[in-house]
């Protein structure tokens, strides 16, 4: 009789042992989720703001400022243009 | 009761008050109330754990639970190409409660610093009886991190979302503005809000002493982001319109302008650009004049640009063919004691060439010969007098007066589009069944991807072609507006000049518009412009809207990659220059 209950003691203690330990794990595991999460939405929050500067950069004012006085282009002159006509040979 | 015999020493097995015999009342009774007692306690823990467990445990979970909301973003908005045209980005907001913000004036003067405001300011903010005070407003996380560093009593902060326009006044009449709150104000904004605005979720979780959340407890209701839309604009062409137009308003030293571009086989609004315009961005100078959206909300006299409608209508009732002749001459036309006359007299002149030459005489007789109520009609079935159902803030529907009313020298003016009013968007839309083979297409802001193949028809095919050809000559030689020619493309178009109405009378002042299509072969585009007030010497549709048309057309045409229909050499008239395309 006693050798039992030391036998379901141990395995008692065992038991709650190893709920400490699984929930503690849980909980890490879960700690680490969330900073994930956290990096998840930052990440987003960057994409957006990345975008934002995308088309602020490539707004088409800023591509015709720096086209015309940076890189001295013009739109050709019509007598200057030569069209490809799709049908073949071409048209002036 | 005890009775002690003197000095005795008793063990206390002998102990005499173990022989009393006491009466055996007093032992049920004591037995009575310790049982009673554990009755009481089992009832009233029955009571905690049975009937009023949720109460309690609700009230317990409250000790250590807390509900956070999750924040949605507001969805994003795109051009047709997916180019960001407003975007959400977070933003914190810093707010006070005055009563334990009790701030040393070092303290005040280190906050207002990293916040960028005046300290004086800042103090007279937290001297206040309220019990909570905003701060500052949408500031970058960057400073909030700062302010958070500081750790002041009574300062907490709050996030928020702001939106932020990266085409700034180039679109800020399409796309609109939200407020502080994030709900629409103006535009698009405002038109999509509900498909725009996102909705919070929220999760109860477990917090520790540290303020991290150790677990979820209960369901996490997840947030829905808004959802994007995908605008039928092209921030390409948006521009041309845009930039051309404002150059314009500035070389004619005008009041208001504005230009629409349709996709003539979709009904998708590809630009809408109005001057004058606002930086969504900063809005903290707006006036009325700048927030209207010209295209949509203001109706004009839209003068000659509707005789192409009195002629189709001719045309199709039989009345008339391109080539009856129309005596014009000698220029006016005088109905009851009002007279009708044309800017440059002409004589006899054919249907197609009263088109061409813009003769409001020649217009007023083949009204003569329609029917007023099938005139109406007409009007109608293009849609003006009606609003164009695009859901956006502010539409108008135009004023097209019953026909049961009219007068014959009224429906003589309505037949050049003066006595009738329309928005430049209907105008333009108005004008699909020519670019199109007579049917009327409904418009769309957004994206549409495949062609509708068929509006609701107005005049037949038949018709619908040979005032195309009409409109093709009047922008060649000889017609109203040779400088709305492109070299490479076949285009068709009509002239207006209407004066304005002021007081209930015609006022010394111009509205000069032009709408027109190309390429002739397949339209593909429909361009409408409107100047408002041109000063500086010229008013005549032909001379300030045509060149404006002729640019934006033609630079469209190629960012498209529309192949040209024409021979490049057209017969350039020598007063038009060529049309300084840009981009």
């Amino acid at each position: 009789m006693v050798r039992l209950n030391v036998v379901l003691l141990l395995v008692l203690v065992l038991c709650s042992l190893g709920v400490v330990t699984s929930q503690h794990k849980a909980r890490r595991i879960f700690q680490a989720l969330e900073v994930e999460q956290e990096h998840a939405r930052q990440l987003e929050v960057e994409h957006g703001q990345l975008q934002l500067e995308l088309s602020t950069w490539g707004a088409a004012p800023r591509i015709e400022k720096i086209a015309r006085e940076k890189l001295r282009m013009s739109t050709p002159e019509s007598p200057r243009v030569i069209t490809a006509a799709p049908a073949g040979g071409s048209s002036r | 009761m005890m009775r002690f015999k003197g000095k005795v020493a008793h063990k206390f097995a002998e102990n005499p008050l173990l022989q009393m015999r006491l009466p055996t009342w007093r032992s049920r009774l004591l037995g009575l109330l310790i049982i009673g007692s554990f009755v009481v306690l089992i009832g009233r823990a029955f009571y905690l754990q049975v009937l009023n467990n949720d109460f309690l445990q609700e009230k317990g979970e409250s000790r250590y639970r807390r509900d956070i909301e999750i924040s949605a973003s507001r969805g994003r908005i795109a051009d047709r190409h997916g180019d960001v045209l407003a975007i959400s980005t977070p933003m914190k907001s810093v707010w006070a409660v005055p009563q334990v913000a009790r701030l040393t004036p070092e303290q005040v003067v280190q906050l207002a610093s990293v916040l960028e405001m005046n300290p004086r300011q800042l103090a007279q903010k937290l001297d206040t009886e309220k019990t909570f005070v905003f701060l500052r407003r949408q500031i970058p996380p960057a400073v909030a991190e700062r302010v958070a560093e500081l750790k002041l009593p009574g300062i907490g902060q709050d996030k928020e979302y702001r939106r932020f326009y990266p085409t700034g006044e180039m679109t800020a009449h399409m796309v609109g503005f939200t407020g502080v709150d994030d709900r629409g104000l103006e535009g698009v904004e405002l038109a999509f809000h509900g498909q725009l605005l996102g909705q919070p979720g929220s999760r109860s979780v477990i917090k520790d002493r540290r303020g991290q959340i150790v677990e979820d407890v209960g369901s996490i209701k997840q947030p829905q982001d808004g959802k994007e839309v995908r605008l039928a604009l092209d921030s390409k062409i948006q521009y041309l319109a845009y930039s051309h137009l404002k150059q314009a308003i500035s070389e004619h030293n005008a009041k208001a302008g504005g230009v629409v571009v349709i996709d003539a086989r979709t009904g998708e609004i590809v630009a809408l650009a109005n001057w004058p315009t606002y930086n969504p961005n900063n809005r903290d100078s707006l006036s009325g004049a700048q927030l209207r959206n010209r295209a949509l909300t203001d109706t004009f006299e839209p003068g000659s640009t509707l005789k192409p409608f009195t002629i189709a209508l001719g045309m199709e009732s039989g009345k008339v063919r391109s080539e009856t002749i129309i005596n014009c001459a000698p220029g006016r036309l005088t109905i009851g004691n009002a007279t009708i006359s044309d800017a440059h007299p002409h004589g006899a002149l054919s249907v197609a060439q009263v088109i061409q030459k813009s003769s409001n005489v020649g217009a007023a007789k083949i009204a003569a010969m329609l029917p007023s109520q099938t005139m109406w009609q007409m009007f109608d079935d293009v849609g003006f007098g009606q609003a164009p159902r695009l859901g956006f803030p502010g539409e108008v529907t135009g004023r097209v007066r019953p026909w049961k009313t009219w007068k014959p020298i009224e429906q003589a003016t309505m037949s050049y589009g003066h006595g009738i009013s329309v928005s430049l968007i209907q105008l333009a839309r108005a004008y699909s069944v020519f670019a199109r083979d007579g049917d009327l297409v409904p418009l769309s802001l957004t994206r549409v991807d495949a062609p509708v193949t068929s509006g609701a028809t107005v005049f037949s095919a038949r018709t619908a072609r040979e005032v195309r050809m009409m409109l093709e000559m009047a922008v060649q030689p000889g017609g109203t507006a040779p400088k709305a020619q492109i070299p490479g493309y076949r285009v068709a178009g009509k002239t207006g000049t209407a004066h304005k109405l002021e007081g209930g009378r015609y006022a010394n002042k111009y509205v000069s518009s032009f709408v027109g299509f190309a390429p002739v072969s397949d339209p593909r585009l429909i361009i409408a412009v409107m100047i408002d007030e041109p000063s500086a010497g010229k008013h005549y549709g032909g001379a300030v809207a045509a060149p404006v048309f002729a640019s934006v057309m033609g630079s469209s045409l190629r960012t498209l990659g529309i192949p040209p229909d024409a021979p490049l050499v057209v017969a350039e008239t020598p007063k038009a220059p060529l049309p300084k395309a840009r981009l």
